[in-house]
């Protein structure tokens, strides 16, 4: 129950910084991909902003033998920087590019009642599902890919 | 540089790196949501409740922040209903083959420096970037 009432908070949390930032308006994130316009460089802030925190906070947390709540961490397993790595992050970021929306922001982004929201989300389930039909890496058993 | 917004920029980020290092510290999980959706695909179980509120959360506090800051601002999308289910499509493809996104690989995976999570980030950046480049400023019209 407390991990899922953290849950619930965290992800308010996080969607109430997603749109006080703007990173829920795609406009405003493509004005930071638009290196050669107008560029607004917020979202460099605000990656900034948050991995101070989490620079300071992640070690630590991770050198604990458990979580507070949670029996275990379930933190990724996977160490090689491979050809998936990198061809999905690329994919990834021209989809990005294409809207200015990746899959927090979307979420957030339905808070605004626009039906391209949902649309993009559903877009993003099926491309997640395709995914999954290409062959996956073998992984030691007690392993967790994100 | 049009419309830099930094402080509300930084308190934001902040925000979303304090939600990320609670749900590390308590449940052990990494905030990428394109992770946290994907679990959802084909859950295991104990898997799918925490996720679905995780989601639920990123909505409500949006509009939480929507109401308590009077609705600030619009969003507005510049695209083609095809550019949009393909963006989408790209989104959930490529986050699921290279492991994470913006939030998963940047904020938590440089959180804890890992290797791979910077290489995706500046991959998935450049791209992005060169995305933006070829609509905006090669395309013709």
């Amino acid at each position: 129950m407390a991990g899922l009432i953290i849950a619930l908070a965290s992800g308010t949390v996080f969607g109430a910084g997603l749109a006080l930032s703007q990173m829920a308006n795609p406009a405003k994130v493509l004005a930071f991909l638009d290196v050669a316009g107008n560029w607004d460089p917020s979202l460099a802030l605000v990656m900034g902003g948050a991995i101070a925190v989490t620079l300071v906070a992640f070690r630590p947390t991770l050198k604990r033998a458990r979580p507070l709540v949670a029996a275990r961490f379930f933190v990724p397993a996977l160490k090689e920087i491979d050809a998936r790595l990198v061809g999905g992050s690329a994919l990834f970021g021209a989809g990005w590019g294409l809207i200015g929306l990746c899959p927090g922001p979307a979420f957030a982004s339905l808070a605004f009642g626009m039906r391209e929201s949902l649309v993009f989300i559903a877009a993003m389930v099926a491309g997640a599902a395709l995914a999954r039909l290409l062959p996956r890496k073998p992984l030691p058993e007690d392993a967790y890919a994100a | 540089m049009e419309n830099f917004t930094p402080y509300s920029a930084l308190a934001g980020g902040v925000l979303i790196g304090l939600a990320a290092s609670v749900l590390l510290i308590a449940n052990g999980r990494i905030a990428g949501i394109s992770g946290v959706m994907g679990g959802l695909l084909a859950p295991a179980k104990g898997e799918v409740a925490w996720r679905v509120l995780f989601l639920a959360g990123l909505v409500a506090g949006a509009l939480l922040y929507r109401w308590t800051a009077g609705d600030p601002y619009a969003i507005r999308f510049d695209a083609s209903w095809p550019m949009i289910v393909a963006g989408g499509l790209l989104v959930g493809f490529g986050t699921r083959v290279g492991g994470g996104c913006t939030s998963g690989h940047g904020v938590c995976g440089m959180g804890r420096l890992s290797p791979r999570s910077l290489v995706a980030t500046c991959v998935f950046m450049a791209t992005g970037g060169l995305t933006v480049f070829d609509v905006r400023h090669l395309a013709a019209g």
